[in-house]
């Protein structure tokens, strides 16, 4: 690993203009995100995480300060595809198949059929839903579906994977899984992950690095690099270690409740 | 279109119908219908025809009871009889050669190939008017306006200008009335286009946003496929406007042929039954088109992965 910052905030502020007035969404966030870390976004509604996210993504625009994306700005990191995004639904075409679903990106990028077909192959191993290629999305689970998804956001060269609240609709059983897979794709793929999420024990899981925010105006409030090893199975939340890191999150979240 | 699970109210529905129409068919044609037995040395009560005009067509009926079967059977009704019209719809559709002026299949494919091109037309020009009106704000601004303005103008008042104004500059026939069809049917399509454009959430657009996709692309590849339900019932509106277009077409400016032409021939020399076989042909028509429509929809939905509404 590396230690160049993939993604870095100096001094990063956004309100939004809203009808009922002006919207503090982000204020003075200093960040730095290295190549191949997996950084967790935990807080509650309205702090600001998924803005920030957006704001990597190029989505929404930030009023102050500055934000860099694998040294570009975040619209010049958009339009050289630097990253890829997963939301919170899985948002598949309803008329493509999970492969047209996956193809997608790739046709828009100019990918040749045969890069295509590759491409998807691989990706499909990697979220493992090899056989699924021809399925249309109804006739898939929602936790197959948000596989299918993050498949297709990891079938172009992207080493940036964006991800907002993933696995929020899932039941706990399902997420569970797909973290552990989460893990393992990552541990494979080397790539760098900003994981939006409200749920701690999610975060500590999954995260080198869990940036603790605070609503009103949105800001970081703690920064926890964590001292679990890179490989995780699932009963490593029960281990002590595990248990203060929560403990250490919450404590976060509940002082910047205290002085929001 | 009827699935298994529906024939039997559909056929309950037509046998309500056709029972209110036979027994209007007593009253409406009782007048005539005393005059025309009279005249053939029935006795009829009250003798004279002057006196009758006070009497509603059920009194009448009920005062002279042996006049009542003959009421379906009046050559020239007021209103026919449900078998009169089917009997004048079979003589001209299966008895006639169909290239013959008094077939009736010579006139509805007069009539349903103004009614094609000018859907085809009106279809065409809609969904590029809906493209343009998505992907442009003075489009938006401009053009929808003056869409719903152009659907409160009554077409019969519009009609004959348009033949007249196409007529004078050489333009006769097929392409008149498929203007006006294209100029009833290009509407729903518009409306809904526009909202089956406008159908992917935020969300969708931020992915394609995410790929940095252009716009043809974001047109191409997720707005036109999520518009193909709008389109489709769309397209089943127009359809009918496109016929009614047509058959309008037909009606002011005495043209020759088509179930408009029928419609009005039937009317001037006191053939209602032409009248009445022009307009059911005119609704087996609409039907079918329907149906195909409606099967077209249901296969390219089911292709698509969709589940056909």
């Amino acid at each position: 690993m590396t230690t160049e910052a993939v993604i870095s905030a100096r001094n990063l502020d956004l309100t939004f203009e809203t009808n009922d007035g002006p919207v503090h969404a982000l204020k003075d966030v200093n960040l730095e995100i290295k190549k191949g870390e997996f950084v967790s976004f935990i807080g509650p509604s309205g702090c600001g995480k998924t803005t920030f996210l957006r704001c990597i993504a190029g989505l929404e625009t930030p009023t102050a300060g500055e934000i860099s994306v694998n040294g570009m700005t975040p619209d010049e990191a958009r339009r050289a595809r630097a990253y890829g995004y997963v939301f919170q639904a899985a948002g598949l075409y309803p008329w493509r198949t999970i492969g047209g679903n996956i193809r997608l990106p790739l046709e828009i990028m100019g990918y040749t059929k045969k890069q295509q077909a590759e491409r998807v192959a691989r990706v499909l191993e990697l979220v493992e839903l090899e056989g699924f290629e021809q399925k249309f999305p109804w006739q898939l689970s929602g936790g197959m579906q948000q596989r299918a998804s993050i498949a297709r956001a990891l079938a172009f060269d992207a080493d940036v994977l964006l991800m907002d609240e993933p696995f929020g609709a899932l039941d706990e059983i399902v997420r569970d899984h797909l973290n552990e897979q989460l893990l393992q794709l990552w541990a494979r793929t080397e790539k760098t992950i900003a994981f939006v999420t409200h749920s701690i024990p999610e975060a500590v899981y999954l995260s080198t690095k869990i940036v603790v925010m605070s609503p009103r105006p949105g800001r970081i409030s703690d920064v926890i690099e964590s001292p679990l090893p890179k490989d995780r199975p699932l009963d490593i939340r029960d281990s002590a270690q595990f248990i203060e890191l929560a403990h250490r999150v919450r404590e976060g979240l509940r002082a910047g409740h205290a002085d929001g | 279109m009827a699935k298994g699970g529906n024939i039997l109210p559909v056929v309950t529905v037509v046998a309500a119908i056709l029972v209110i129409w036979c027994l209007a068919v007593i009253p409406m044609n009782a007048h005539l219908t005393a005059d025309q037995a009279q005249r053939d040395g029935m006795t009829i009560t009250p003798e004279s025809a002057a006196d009758r005009q006070d009497y509603l067509g059920l009194t009448l009926a009920l005062k002279n009871p042996a006049i009542i079967p003959l009421t379906f059977v009046h050559n020239r009704p007021r209103l026919p009889s449900p078998h009169q019209v089917a009997d004048e719809m079979f003589r001209t559709v299966f008895g006639e050669n169909i290239t013959s002026r008094r077939s009736l299949i010579y006139h509805g494919w007069v009539t349903l190939s103004a009614t094609l091109l000018g859907f085809v037309i009106g279809t065409t020009l809609g969904i590029l008017l809906a493209i343009g009106i998505v992907h442009n704000r003075t489009m938006d601004k401009s053009v929808m306006p003056w869409a719903i303005v152009s659907q409160t103008i009554p077409i019969l008042a519009l009609a004959p200008m348009i033949i007249v104004i196409l007529g004078s500059i050489g333009i006769q026939g097929l392409l008149p009335k498929s203007v006006i069809s294209a100029y009833l049917s290009f509407f729903p399509v518009v409306v809904g286009m526009v909202k089956g454009l406008r159908s992917p959430g935020a969300m969708q657009l931020d992915l394609l946003r995410t790929y940095h996709a252009s716009d043809p692309q974001g047109l191409w590849k997720l707005r036109l496929p999520a518009s193909i339900p709008y389109l489709f019932a769309s397209l089943k509106i127009g359809i009918s406007a496109a016929l009614v277009g047509a058959i309008v077409g037909e009606l002011p400016t005495g043209a020759k042929a088509g179930f408009g032409a029928r419609m009005l021939v039937g009317d001037q020399y006191g053939q209602p039954l032409v009248t009445w076989a022009a307009l059911f042909a005119a609704a087996i028509t609409a039907a079918g088109l329907l149906a195909i429509l409606s099967l077209l929809e249901r296969r390219t939905l089911r292709h698509m992965g969709m589940v056909a509404s």
